[in-house]
């Protein structure tokens, strides 16, 4: 006992040997590494870089993860197979090197790059893709982003080719199949598979893991977790990326993500110096930021509208099964398409602007912000507050007034709440001035912040409400990030979700449309199918579009190659190439 | 002897006399907030939104020539409107301030309309003595109109706090026994709750159509219901040290009722602590209604509150860009002053008197 034979160990030996050959001679061994070149300044290597969550991840888990700190720092520690460029916001390889599409526009086929390997020296083949869209398409795993990858009510098969290629069969041609890919992390089949196999793959990949049990194929691995603190992810010595000078990437040493719980101690963190990029921040701070820079340490980036939008809406919903006769009685006022063109034209959306984000927001009137450019329609009409034409409306839909209250056709007053997060402190105040608005036009509106859950539970659950303030953010630019807002039988068709059958004609064109554009392959024919779609929106207001706010970065002028982008992470997105000064 | 009842005796003047000053200025404090139509030039709820965070007006006296006149007068704001918190005036343009204007309507009391305001400017000029908010709302005027609700929520508050202090308290001082232990146990129960999380609880389930008014007197008896336990406590030492009194005592030896005693001899000799209890909690409930609408748990928008009034503060940008957002705040500091001397002259008083 306890004898070991003589031979592993010489095997460990040797293993050791040529791994530190590796590193010495790392020149040759390149040449099998297919790297990818990213473009940009070439910096040096070295460094640490901070930035604040405003929570700590829950989990580390990419196929688990939904909350926006843990997203945030698994982009640093896994790459997909193709990705969208937040700079150009259009795709390129990534973990694929090329991709070809079959004729009918079903069949994707991926050639991966060869000789990568995971943050923890092993390598990355065809078959940790398979296992990992296994994963995500396993229905007892419950992954945020298996709806995504259900194409035509199927999901996407996946089919090894060789040890480098891969093909994803379709049951219906998709028009943004390469977008797919972006954000579905490749896992490592060594590490996860027993978890998976064994049932506990939930647990699996917790934050409080052992660092050397977690493998990406990120330009981070991690380092060191410290509860309520901070996580810490150093370079991956393995990364697949190299500079146009050849050296790999990533510049950094160090990232270290300290948990820092509100918008404000994030501000002045930042203003401190102890963080060196800040983004998700009002526009209120950035003036704030603004005027008190002392030394000029940092600079401030506003990138123009992004692609969120805040809307109104009001509750549409079929209340029949639910028993809601008061409400039941405001919809007929709510699904009059006068009296919502009514409010929209009562709205000051300049006002919101000003007031609400200090000028750094665009008003809207549909659901494209001008930040998405490819799929915007600038036909739509902008029309500017009047309180004569609301009037006028109003008047021709029946309503009157009685000592300058606004009553309906049976002489009842026109009163209604509004729901708004009360952890969203601009919603609030846009709710604020639309009821100020609408004052004017005889209308009473309460406001009503709630608690978010609470709110979500009545939009989506049991109907009971009047109207509602909400925002949505695209996560990509493309229209079929959308298809669950628009077409009616989805769950986010706030004013009435999960129909049966399409309510109303529009809602019945919209749904047309939407599943059109989704499997037209030629852009201009899709953009016409998607400007209809915000035709329908501005004219038959299901939502009543209001503002979309500026995206706000700012950065230490320690960090060099920051070019932050309007889709989310908007500062992070090429960590890879961040370097410091 | 005689030295020490000299000295007694100017100290319970010296009482006497911060109490009447105490009264005056409440009483003052209380006409300018009852008549807050009146004193404020603008409706508390009129958005200017050329003029989000318009530092206050400066009155002047003397204008750009020199010439010194003897009615006030202001510049307007000038680029208003582009951003917030502009501070450059347009000295081209003064605007006299008038007495006695007619401008918005208002009630006082909620019974008597008026138009009549005590000063103002002529229309496009504005006067923010106390500078505006996010909205372009005068915060003077929020600030009086904002009295209102604050002021009557704490002085109802105390009211029903004190009046269930006084019952549980006092039943619970006279009888004794396992009543005491119930209520008084009950009492430490209820102070034990966490009540801000229950708060959230409960307007998390209310219906959405409550107007402000049933906001109001929900927030103020939850507020009274909450405090009775210290109250109570309180009234029940009294009560149980003043039952033992011996004409308590004697009274009780001729047949007096239970009912009796409490009304005619025991709970009389609780007044003192009941309106130094009353002093102190009053103050206390307007910063709780502070604290309530701080959290969003108190009346909505537009209606003004103390609370409401601080609760921007909340804001690093508010803090650090716009100093006069403060001046609620530093307006409140004298005024609970001035409640918390009023409540220590009489609690001085009382006690000089039952000594």
């Amino acid at each position: 006992m306890g004898r070991v034979h003589p031979w592993p160990k010489c095997l460990i030996l040797a293993i050791t040997i040529a791994s530190a050959c590796s590193f010495a001679r790392a020149l040759p061994q390149q040449a099998r590494e297919e790297r990818m070149i990213a473009d940009g300044a070439t910096g040096h290597a070295g460094g640490r870089l901070s930035v604040a969550l405003r929570s700590e991840p829950k989990t580390l888990n990419p196929v688990l993860a939904v909350d926006e700190p843990s997203r945030d720092v698994i982009r640093c520690l896994t790459a997909d197979l193709i990705h969208i460029n937040r700079g150009s916001l259009k795709t390129e390889p990534s973990l694929a090197k090329s991709w070809s599409v079959s004729r009918d526009g079903r069949q994707y086929t991926l050639h991966l790059r060869h000789g990568l390997r995971f943050s923890d020296g092993e390598p990355f083949n065809a078959d940790d893709v398979i296992f990992s869209f296994q994963v995500y398409l396993d229905e007892k795993i419950n992954s945020s982003q298996r709806d995504l990858l259900v194409v035509g009510g199927k999901p996407i098969v996946v089919v090894k080719v060789d040890a480098y290629t891969v093909r994803f069969e379709l049951a219906q041609p998709y028009a943004a199949a390469e977008r797919l890919f972006d954000g579905v992390a490749i896992l490592p089949r060594h590490l996860l598979e027993s978890n998976y196999r064994g049932g506990s793959f939930s647990q699996a990949w917790s934050l409080s893991i052992p660092p050397n049990q977690f493998a990406g194929l990120g330009p981070f691995r991690l380092k060191e977790y410290v509860p309520g603190q901070r996580v810490v992810l150093e370079r991956n010595p393995y990364y697949w990326k190299a500079d146009t000078a050849g050296n790999q990437l990533p510049y950094l040493n160090e990232v270290v993500f300290l948990f820092v719980a509100s918008e404000d101690a994030q501000v002045i963190r930042f203003q401190s110096g102890d963080t060196d990029v800040l983004s998700r921040f009002s526009a209120q701070n950035f003036a704030v930021l603004q005027k008190q820079q002392p030394e000029k340490r940092y600079h401030l980036d506003d990138l123009g509208p992004g692609l969120e939008y805040n809307f109104l809406f009001f509750n549409l919903n079929d209340l029949a099964p639910k028993g809601l006769p008061e409400i039941a009685k405001k919809q007929a006022w709510f699904q009059d398409l006068r009296f919502r063109q009514a409010v929209s034209a009562a709205i000051d959306r300049d006002g919101i602007v000003r007031l609400v984000y200090s000028g750094r927001a665009t008003p809207i009137w549909d659901q494209v912000t001008p930040g998405n450019k490819l799929w915007l329609d600038d036909k739509i009409p902008h029309p500017t507050q009047s309180l004569e034409h609301a009037r006028q409306l109003l008047q021709s839909a029946g309503f009157s007034w009685k000592s300058s209250t606004l009553v309906d056709p049976r002489g009842a007053p026109v009163e209604f709440s509004i729901l708004t997060s009360s952890s969203n402190a601009q919603r609030l105040k846009i709710a604020t001035i639309i009821q100020d608005d609408l004052s004017q036009l005889g209308m009473t509106v309460l406001v009503v912040p709630l608690e978010f859950h609470a709110m979500v539970d009545r939009l989506q659950n049991s109907y009971n409400y009047e109207a509602a303030m909400m925002g949505l953010v695209s996560g990509d630019a493309d229209p079929t990030s959308e298809m669950n807002v628009w077409l009616s039988s989805g769950e986010t068709h706030l004013w009435h979700p999960n129909q049966d059958k399409p309510a109303t004609p529009w809602e019945s064109e919209m749904d047309q449309l939407m599943q059109e554009q989704l499997i037209t392959l030629d852009y201009a024919k899709r953009k016409r199918l998607y400007d209809r779609v915000q035709e329908i929106v501005a004219e038959d207001l299901p939502v009543i579009c209001l503002v979309s706010p500026n995206i706000l970065v700012g950065a230490s002028n320690r960090v060099g190659n920051f070019r932050p982008g309007i889709l989310v992470p908007y500062a992070l997105w090429n960590v890879e190439q961040l370097y410091i000064q | 002897m005689l030295p020490i009842r000299g000295c007694e005796q100017s100290d319970e003047l010296t009482h006497r006399q911060k109490l009447a000053g105490a009264l005056v200025l409440l009483t003052a404090v209380q006409i300018l907030i009852l008549f807050a139509g009146f004193f404020a030039p603008y409706n508390f709820a009129v958005q200017d939104r050329e003029r989000p965070f318009a530092p206050p007006t400066s009155l002047h006296f003397k204008d750009a020539r020199g010439n010194v006149h003897i009615r006030p007068f202001i510049y307007d704001l000038e680029g208003a409107g582009h951003s917030a918190g502009v501070s450059e005036t347009d000295s081209e343009h003064p605007y006299p301030v008038h007495f006695f204007v007619r401008g918005t309507p208002y009630k006082i009391a909620a019974m008597f309309a008026s138009r009549v305001h005590l000063f103002g400017v002529e229309a496009p000029g504005h006067i923010f003595l106390m500078g505006s908010d996010a909205y372009g709302r005068d915060q003077f005027s929020r600030f009086l109109f904002g009295g209102q609700i604050s002021m009557l929520a704490g002085l109802i508050a105390a009211i029903l706090s004190v009046s269930i202090g006084i019952i549980v308290g006092g039943i619970a001082g006279y009888y004794g026994g396992w009543v005491d232990e119930l209520l008084m146990r009950g009492g430490e129960l209820f102070l034990a709750l966490p009540w801000l999380y229950l708060l959230f609880a409960v307007r998390a389930a209310l219906p959405l159509h409550i107007s402000q008014w049933e906001v109001f007197l929900l927030l103020v008896s939850v507020m009274g219901l909450i405090g009775w336990a210290r109250p109570a406590r309180l009234i029940r030492g009294v009560v149980l040290s003043a039952k033992q009194r011996n004409f308590v005592v004697a009274a009780r030896g001729f047949g007096a009722s239970d009912a009796y005693l409490l009304r005619r001899h025991v709970l009389p000799q609780t007044y003192g602590v009941l309106l130094t209890q009353m002093t102190l909690l009053i103050p206390q409930y307007v910063l709780a209604e502070v604290t309530l609408t701080f959290l969003g748990l108190g009346v909505g928008e537009p209606l003004p509150s103390w609370g409401s009034l601080l609760s921007s503060l909340q804001q690093y940008y508010v803090l650090s860009s716009y100093w006069w957002m403060f001046l609620p705040a530093l307006l409140l500091i004298p005024l609970f002053l001035v409640f918390y001397t009023a409540a220590d002259a009489l609690q001085e008083l009382h006690k000089s008197v039952t000594l």
